[in-house]
C-alpha cells in the first residue's frame, strides 16, 4: 500500500514535471537522462521543486523520486532498488550506505534542519517549550526511535532534562504532522521545515539552540547508479545557488 | 491447469522460503525472548481475538439482515459494509479519526460526555482491526445464508419455533462451516493489520504496538530482528489456518451427512 502510494506520487511528480518543462525555450544543457532520486520524506516538497527546476535546466532529463524514511531507503538500496541518488535526513543512514560500499561518491552536505515543537493552529494548549511536553494530560507524539526524527526527539528531551511519555511513536515525521493537524495529538517534535509545510494547519514553537539538534542532510551518487552522470548533474544542481534558494524557501538552513 | 496451479503455489511459497533463507537462525532466540517482541506478540493475539469476537457478534446479525431481510437500498448497505476491504487501510485509519477521533463526528461526544478516547489506546487497535476484518466474516456468512434452503427455516417456523430459536437451532448450525471460515479470515486479517492500526491507534510498545508494527519498525534498524518477528507471526497464523481448516472440513461433511 505504501509503495503503491509512492509509485502514484512519483507518477504524479513526473507528470507535473513533464508539464512544467513544456514551453521552455532556455538553451538545453547536456543530456541528463532519467535520474532516480531516493530522498528522505522531509525533503518531499523541496526536492519536488528542485526536480522541476532541474528539468527546466535539462529539458531532456526526467527526475523520478522515491520519498520515504531514510532508513527505509537504505534498506531498499541495499536490496538492489535502482537508485541513482540518495539524499538522507541524517549522517547515520548515509554512513550505513557508505559502510556497505553503496555509494560511489563522497557524500556532500547540502542542507541542515532544526527541530521544532508542532502544535495546533494558534497553539491552543499554550505550549511554550519542551518542558511543557512533560505534562501527562497532553497528547504528545514523536517519531519512533528507529527513524532519525525520533532519535533527535529523544536527544532533545535528554538535553532539556525532561521526561516525556509520547502516546505514540510514529513511523515517519509526516505521520506526526498529520496527527497534530488532524487535532488528535496536542504536540509533536518535527522538523522546522515540516511546520512551514503544514502552513495554516499547524503552528511551531521554537526549541532553543542549546538543547536543539541539528539534522544534517548528505547526498551521494549510489554505487550501482544506472545513470551516474545524471546523478552527479542532479547533485551539482542541488548544491548550486538555484538549489540552495529553493531549499531556503522551504526552511532548510545552509550546510 | 496443474502447471498454473504450480506457479500459484510457488508464488506464495517463494517469499516465505526467502524469509527462511535470510533468517538469522543463530540469533533468533535472543530476538524472540526480547521483552518488546513478546509484548507486541501478546498484544497482537489479544487484539486480534477481540476483533474476531466483535466481528462475530455484530457481523453475523448483519449478514443475516443482508441475506434475509428485504429492504430498499440493501445493495448499497452491503457495499457500504464491505467498503473497508478495498479501502487503503491508511485511509481507513484517517476515516476512523473523522468518525471516532477526538474531533470526530461521534468521537467528540465520546470524549466530552463519557471521557472515552479511542486513538492511541488498545481499544483503538481493536476498533481499527475490527473495521478492516469484519467484512470478511459478513461476506462469507451471508453467502452461506443465501445458499441455505430457506424452506428448512420455514418448516421450523411452521412447527412453532420462534425466530430466535430457528436461527439458533436451525440456521446457525447449518452455516457453521462458513461462520468458522469467516471468523478465521477475519482473525487472520486482524492479526496482519498494519495501516489502519498505525494511523488510528498509533504505535506505542505495550499499548498499541502490534507485531506487524514492530516488524515494520525493526526493519528500519534491525532487519534480522524483523525477519524473526515476521516468521513468528507467520508460524502462528499457519498453525491456526492448518488446524482449523481440518475442523472446518469435518464440520462440512457432518452437515452434508
Amino acid at each position: 500500500m505504501r509503495s503503491r502510494t509512492r509509485l502514484l506520487a512519483s507518477t504524479l511528480v513526473i507528470a507535473s514535471l513533464a508539464l512544467g518543462a513544456c514551453g521552455d525555450d532556455d538553451a538545453p544543457k547536456t543530456s541528463a537522462g532519467t535520474v532516480t532520486v531516493f530522498a528522505a520524506a522531509s525533503l518531499t516538497a523541496a526536492f519536488t521543486e528542485i526536480g522541476d527546476a532541474f528539468m527546466t535546466e535539462y529539458p531532456d532529463a526526467e527526475v523520478v523520486f522515491n520519498f520515504a524514511a531514510s532508513s527505509e531507503l537504505v534498506t531498499q538500496i541495499g536490496e538492489g532498488a535502482p537508485a541513482d541518488v540518495f539524499a538522507s535526513a541524517d549522517q547515520n543512514n548515509m554512513t550505513k550506505l557508505t559502510d556497505a560500499g553503496g555509494s560511489a561518491t563522497e557524500p556532500a552536505l547540502f542542507a541542515r534542519n532544526l527541530l521544532q515543537i508542532i502544535v495546533g493552529p494558534g497553539n491552543p494548549t499554550g505550549i511554550t517549550g519542551v518542558a511543557d511536553l512533560a505534562d501527562e494530560d497532553l497528547i504528545v507524539v514523536t517519531c519512533a526511535p528507529e527513524v532519525p526524527c525520533g532519535k533527535y526527539a529523544a536527544e532533545i528531551f535528554a538535553n532539556a532534562g525532561v521526561t516525556v511519555t509520547p502516546k505514540s511513536l510514529e513511523e515517519n515525521v509526516k505521520a506526526v504532522v498529520s496527527k497534530v493537524t488532524l487535532g488528535e495529538a496536542d504536540a509533536g517534535i518535527v522538523y522546522r521545515t515540516d511546520v512551514i509545510a503544514a502552513g495554516s494547519d499547524a503552528a511551531g514553537v521554537e526549541i532553543p539552540e542549546d538543547i536543539n539538534v541539528v539534522a544534517e542532510y548528505p547526498v551521494a551518487v549510489t554505487k550501482d547508479a544506472p545513470n551516474a552522470d545524471g546523478a552527479q548533474a542532479f547533485i551539482d544542481f542541488v548544491l548550486s545557488e538555484q538549489g540552495r534558494k529553493i531549499l531556503d524557501s522551504y526552511g532548510f538552513l545552509a550546510p | 491447469m496443474l502447471a498454473l496451479a504450480g506457479i500459484a503455489i510457488a508464488f506464495f511459497a517463494l517469499p516465505l522460503v526467502g524469509l527462511l533463507w535470510r533468517a538469522p537462525w543463530s540469533n533468533a532466540w535472543g530476538y524472540l525472548t526480547d521483552h518488546d517482541a513478546l509484548t507486541a506478540l501478546r498484544l497482537s493475539i489479544v487484539c486480534s481475538l477481540w476483533a474476531t469476537a466483535l466481528s462475530v457478534v455484530f457481523g453475523v446479525p448483519l449478514a443475516w439482515v443482508l441475506a434475509r431481510v428485504e429492504f430498499p437500498g440493501r445493495t448499497v448497505v452491503r457495499a457500504l459494509c464491505t467498503l473497508s476491504m478495498v479501502l487503503p487501510p491508511v485511509v481507513g485509519g484517517v476515516a476512523l479519526f473523522f468518525a471516532l477521533g477526538r474531533r470526530g463526528l461521534v468521537g467528540q461526544y465520546l470524549d466530552r460526555w463519557f471521557d472515552i478516547r479511542l486513538p492511541f489506546t488498545t481499544a483503538g487497535v481493536v476498533v481499527a482491526q475490527t473495521f478492516v476484518a469484519m467484512p470478511f466474516l459478513v461476506i462469507t456468512v451471508e453467502a452461506a445464508l443465501r445458499q441455505l434452503d430457506q424452506r428448512v427455516e420455514d418448516a421450523a417456523r411452521t412447527l412453532g419455533a420462534s425466530r430466535w430459536y430457528t436461527f439458533r437451532r436451525v440456521t446457525l448450525p447449518a452455516v457453521r462451516p462458513a461462520l468458522v471460515a469467516g471468523a478465521v479470515l477475519s482473525w487472520a486479517r486482524a492479526l496482519g493489520e498494519f495501516g489502519a492500526t498505525i494511523t488510528f491507534a498509533g504505535n506505542f510498545p505495550g499499548t498499541t504496538q502490534t507485531m506487524p508494527l514492530a516488524v515494520y519498525l525493526s526493519l528500519e534498524t534491525n532487519p534480522e530482528e524483523a525477519i524473526v518477528l515476521a516468521l513468528v507471526l507467520i508460524a502462528i497464523s499457519f498453525a491456526v489456518l492448518v488446524g482449523l481448516r481440518d475442523r472446518w472440513f469435518g464440520a462440512r461433511t457432518a452437515v452434508a451427512a
